[in-house]
Order: C-alpha cells, then sequence, then structure tokens
C-alpha cells in the first residue's frame, strides 16, 4: 500500500516532469551536443598515438569514449543551481510545506530529462559510429543491465554530492561556487578527458578511494567491455552512496533550521 | 463552544541581519570583516485562534505579518516560545499536519510554467494522496467555484495575472485543508478578480469550517473577510480583537454633511457650536462623536431649515491607514 503511494507519487512527478522537460527539446538537444568532450578527447588521443601508453586499441578507446559520452549524458546533474535559485527567490516555499521532500522533483526532473535527452544521444552515437564503422559493437545484454545499473549509481552518487552542496546556500547563499569547485577533479579524475587507467600507479590507488572513477570510467569501461573490476566498482559506488545519503538526510535537516525564507 | 485550533504563547524570531556601510572602503571592510547583527523582527507575541474564525493580520511593511505566517505553516522555525497548529508543531512538518494546511504567498507562484495548470493540480493530488477520481471531483468542484473551466488546459504562462492566481489557489486547495495561510493572495488582481476572490474564501469558509489566516494591504480584504484583526506593530501585537470596536476606537467621529436651504441657515448652523469641518456657501460638514450622533441630528432637524443631509463614515483605508503609520496613534 505505502510502496503503491510512493511510485504513484513518483510516476506521477515523472510524468509531469516529463511534460515539462519535453517543453525544452531544443534546449536539451543543445546540451546533448554540448557534451561531446568525450569525442574531441578521442581526437587527441589517437592523433598522438597516446593510446600506446597504456595499451589500449584504437578501437576500444573509441569504444570507451562514446561510453564516457553516454554515461555522462545519463549521469549529468545541476541540482545545485536550481535548488540555489529555488531558495534564493523563495520558489522552494510552497514545496516545503507540502508531504514531500522537494529533493524528490528535483530528483524527477533530471530523470525526465534523461529520458528526453536519450533521442539525441543515440542520434550523436549514429553518427559516430557512421565516422568511426570499426567502432560497432553490440554488448551482450548482462553487461548492458550492469552498465545501466552501474550508470544509475554514478548519478546518484553525483545527485547526492551536488544535494549536500546545495543545501550549503542555507548558510552561504552562493553554494554554486563550491561545487564549480568539484568540478575540477570531476574533470580530470573522474575519466572524461582520460581513462583513468592513463594515471600512474600510485596515483591511481588514490584516485580508486574517491567517488569520481565510479563516475564515468567504470560505467564507462564496462560498457564498453575494456577491463575493469566489477566487483570493486559496484562496492565502490554503493559505499559512496551508504555513506553520502546520511550526510545528505542531516545537512539538509540542519539547513531547513536555518531557512528564512528569504524573497517570499 | 468552538475549539482553539491555532495557540501561539510568547513566540519570538531573530535573524541574523549582514550590514554594509556604502562605497568601496565599506564593500573592502565587509569582504574581511562581515558585521552582522541580530534582529528580533517578532517579540513574545500570544495568541489563540478559534476553528472556523477569519482572521485578519494588519501591519506596515516589514511589521512581522508575513514572519508570523511562516512560522504558523512550519516554514521557518521559530527563536523562542511555542507554535502549536491542530496540535502539532508547525516546524516538524509532520505528513498529517502538511496534508491539513497550505500557505498561499500572492508574490509567489507554485504552478508548473510552461505547463497547464492541470499538471500542477494532478501532480499535487498525487503528493497529498487523493486517488484520481477524488482528485478529479476536487478539480470539478474548485473550478466551479472558482469560475475557470478553460484556463485549466492553458500553459500558465500565458494565462492572466487573475487566471494564474485562481488556479494557484486550486492548487493551493485541493487537499481541503482546514487551515489556509493567505499572504497578500489579491497582490495585483483587478477589482473584479479581488472581490471573486474574497467571494470564494467565504465560501469556502462557510462550506468546510476552514480557519483562515490572511494578511492584506487591501482593506477591502479585511473587512469582508475577517470579524477579527490582529495589528502587528514591530514584532508586537497592538490589537486583538473585533474589526468593528477597532474601527470605532480609531474613528469615534462621524461627518455629517448637511445642505441648509440658504446660506444664512448654513452661517447660523456654523455659530451653533458644532465642530465644523468645513463650509461652502449653503453646505456645511459638521464632526459628531459617535455616542452623541442621534441627539445631534435632533438639534438639527428641529431648529435648522434644511435641505438635505449625509451621514458619512470615514474610509476604513484612511482608519486603518493610522495603524500602519507607526506611533502615530495609540490603537
Amino acid at each position: 500500500m505505502i510502496s503503491n503511494l510512493i511510485n504513484r507519487k513518483i510516476f506521477t512527478l515523472l510524468k509531469v516532469q516529463y511534460s515539462n522537460m519535453l517543453e525544452y527539446r531544443v534546449e536539451i538537444a543543445l546540451w546533448a551536443i554540448s557534451g561531446i568532450i568525450p569525442f574531441f578527447m578521442l581526437n587527441i588521443w589517437t592523433n598522438n598515438n597516446l593510446n600506446q601508453s597504456i595499451n589500449i586499441s584504437n578501437i576500444m578507446l573509441s569504444r570507451y569514449f562514446l561510453c564516457a559520452f553516454f554515461v555522462r549524458q545519463f549521469s549529468v546533474v545541476w541540482v545545485v543551481f536550481s535548488f540555489e535559485e529555488d531558495t534564493l527567490l523563495g520558489k522552494v516555499s510552497p514545496y516545503l510545506i507540502q508531504p514531500l521532500n522537494p529533493f524528490f522533483r528535483y530528483f524527477a526532473q533530471h530523470i525526465a530529462e534523461q529520458i528526453t535527452r536519450f533521442p539525441f544521444a543515440f542520434i550523436i552515437s549514429i553518427f559516430f559510429f557512421i565516422s568511426n564503422p570499426e567502432s560497432i559493437w553490440i554488448p551482450n545484454l548482462g553487461i548492458l543491465f550492469l552498465s545501466i545499473i552501474s550508470t544509475f549509481l554514478s548519478f546518484l552518487i553525483q545527485f547526492l554530492i551536488q544535494s549536500i552542496v546545495a543545501c550549503l546556500c542555507f548558510w552561504t547563499e552562493k553554494a554554486s561556487s563550491i561545487e564549480r569547485l568539484l568540478f575540477i577533479p570531476t574533470l580530470f579524475l573522474s575519466g572524461l578527458l582520460a581513462p583513468v587507467a592513463s594515471f600512474p600507479g600510485y596515483v591511481k590507488s588514490w584516485i580508486y578511494l574517491t567517488p569520481f572513477p565510479y563516475l564515468i570510467d567504470f560505467p564507462a569501461n564496462l560498457l564498453s567491455g575494456n577491463p575493469t573490476n566489477i566487483g570493486r566498482g559496484f562496492s565502490m559506488q554503493i559505499l559512496w552512496i551508504l555513506l553520502l545519503f546520511p550526510v545528505f538526510r542531516k545537512i539538509w535537516s540542519a539547513g531547513t533550521r536555518k531557512y528564512t525564507a528569504m524573497g517570499s | 463552544m468552538k475549539k482553539n485550533i491555532i495557540d501561539v504563547r510568547n513566540l519570538s524570531k531573530s535573524f541574523d541581519i549582514s550590514s554594509k556601510e556604502p562605497g568601496l572602503k565599506g564593500t573592502i571592510k565587509h569582504f574581511f570583516r562581515r558585521q552582522t547583527k541580530k534582529l528580533k523582527v517578532i517579540k513574545n507575541i500570544s495568541f489563540e485562534i478559534k476553528e472556523g474564525e477569519i482572521v485578519g493580520f494588519l501591519g506596515a511593511n516589514g511589521a512581522g505579518k508575513t514572519t508570523i505566517l511562516k512560522m504558523l505553516c512550519g516554514l521557518i522555525y521559530p527563536s523562542e516560545g511555542s507554535v502549536f497548529v491542530s496540535g502539532n508543531i508547525p516546524y516538524r512538518r509532520k505528513e498529517d499536519f502538511l496534508k491539513n494546511i497550505t500557505l498561499i504567498m500572492g508574490q509567489k507562484q507554485q504552478l508548473i510554467w510552461d505547463l497547464p495548470p492541470i499538471e500542477s493540480f494532478l501532480l499535487n493530488a498525487s503528493i497529498y494522496d487523493l486517488d484520481k477520481l477524488e482528485a478529479k471531483r476536487r478539480i470539478k468542484k474548485l473550478s466551479d467555484m472558482l469560475e475557470i473551466d478553460e484556463e485549466l488546459f492553458i500553459p500558465v504562462r500565458k494565462l492572466s495575472l487573475g487566471q494564474r492566481m485562481k488556479s494557484e489557489l486550486l492548487a493551493a486547495l485541493i487537499h481541503e485543508p482546514n487551515i489556509l495561510f493567505l499572504d497578500e493572495p489579491t497582490l495585483g488582481l483587478d477589482i473584479n478578480a479581488q472581490r471573486n476572490l474574497r467571494k470564494f474564501l467565504q465560501n469556502y469558509n462557510k462550506e468546510t469550517n476552514a480557519t483562515i489566516c490572511l494578511t492584506s494591504h487591501y482593506m477591502k480584504d479585511i473587512t469582508s473577510l475577517c470579524k477579527r484583526v490582529i495589528c502587528v506593530d514591530n514584532g508586537s501585537i497592538s490589537y486583538d480583537g473585533n474589526l468593528d470596536i477597532l474601527l470605532k476606537r480609531l474613528s469615534p467621529v462621524k461627518e455629517i454633511l448637511i445642505v441648509c436651504r440658504s446660506e444664512d441657515d448654513a452661517i447660523q448652523l456654523e455659530n451653533s457650536g458644532f465642530s465644523v469641518k468645513n463650509k461652502t456657501k449653503n453646505e456645511i460638514t459638521i464632526k459628531v462623536e459617535n455616542n452623541s450622533i442621534i441627539s445631534s441630528l435632533k438639534n438639527i432637524l428641529n431648529n435648522f431649515e434644511i435641505e438635505d443631509l449625509y451621514i458619512n463614515e470615514p474610509p476604513v483605508d484612511e482608519i486603518i491607514g493610522k495603524i500602519l503609520i507607526k506611533k502615530d496613534y495609540d490603537i
């Protein structure tokens, strides 16, 4: 009964947010196109034969960067910017006195946006295969399923990190600046610019303790068929979610005590 | 006897406010050393509100009316004192409590801007655990009461302010709350839309016995909806009671415009001991205290030749405006 009600709430939220996102389809298409950094990186890697230094073939590298593009498309998070604006303008006030945590709304917005992005990402990947026909491959169903799960877990980690940062705007008003600071390690250590395997051994051992390589590198390696430690990848993703969730709960609870409902 | 649904005891609220001196020097000083001070915006207030009552909160801008509403609905935490709303502590935001209240802010909206209002209504219905049939029944009932129909299917961004406000009300009332907190609900609406909204609120109160706490700068909202008002002055309550008594207290005199048969009669009346406000030819306006209005009228009718006479109540706006000019008037 309770789960039915929750499901209905989430389903309706998703449905409404999806309708809303379709209103912004052009904007979302542009966002999807703007996420082609991995393809630029692929070009840099292959033109300079950098792949030889990490013993990875051109084909596997192409697949890795295509998968990195896909994982990024379905794990991109912007909650900190929406929440900051809504909090500073007082728009979050009506949501705070509804029997549903406002972050469910943002969560549904993200999922709805991902669904809207899918066709655009799919078209971009067709263009990619047209220009790189040797990279075409069909992952087996099991791997595809695990990759979807790991991409979703990656999204959850990023959503939780940004939600924690977003809650800081109860204290500092410009929490998005902190997020911009976090963007630097995310960019370099997540595998978006280079597979984590390309880092020196002692650096890698430290990187694997942070949440960053599990955001892009792990799901992209999994989907592209590059060697990766599946057990460690999933364990670390789940561990980070379990660590971040109570932090979010705590900071949310403390933050709402500080809320002054500015602008309303 | 009706029970108290809102019980506020010694409630205070302070905010940390940072201040900055003007100019570059002030900016640099502010960058390195922020000066903050505690500002007590609500000062030790107490009141009760009974079930089904409509209470208006009056006060100048910044007096603390909206802050009181925010604490009553649980949006912000009080610094001191206690608040109970239908037996709940609002700031704990328990689900049962949240399902029982609503907050409508005239200058804020919860409708999804790019979608028709119906989408927001259905979303709210699911948030408040209403099944589809019940949600549709309530949307129909409320849209009939609010006289909106086609507007339900037009994107919010294309609606007029009045249509949007009606839709906001519908979205906020779909769960049929027992307690309504309304902060300037008629802000920016034209006269007809204001009147319709007031009529709707009166009907809603009559039909559901809902308790309504209202702030508004439109005096018509207060006078047509509220029997009781709470005047807030600089964070404290300066008056809590019947609106009519307040009006009588603030305006103990009525004005009588007398049209005399001739100018001589008007001069005679002017010199007969009445407090004269102004005089033009054969018309004279006098001020008479409320408690001597009948004897004064008898005196005028028996002793002077008059053509016509009008008794004017001072405009409510003008009287209540006196409350808003802080400290100029002793309530």
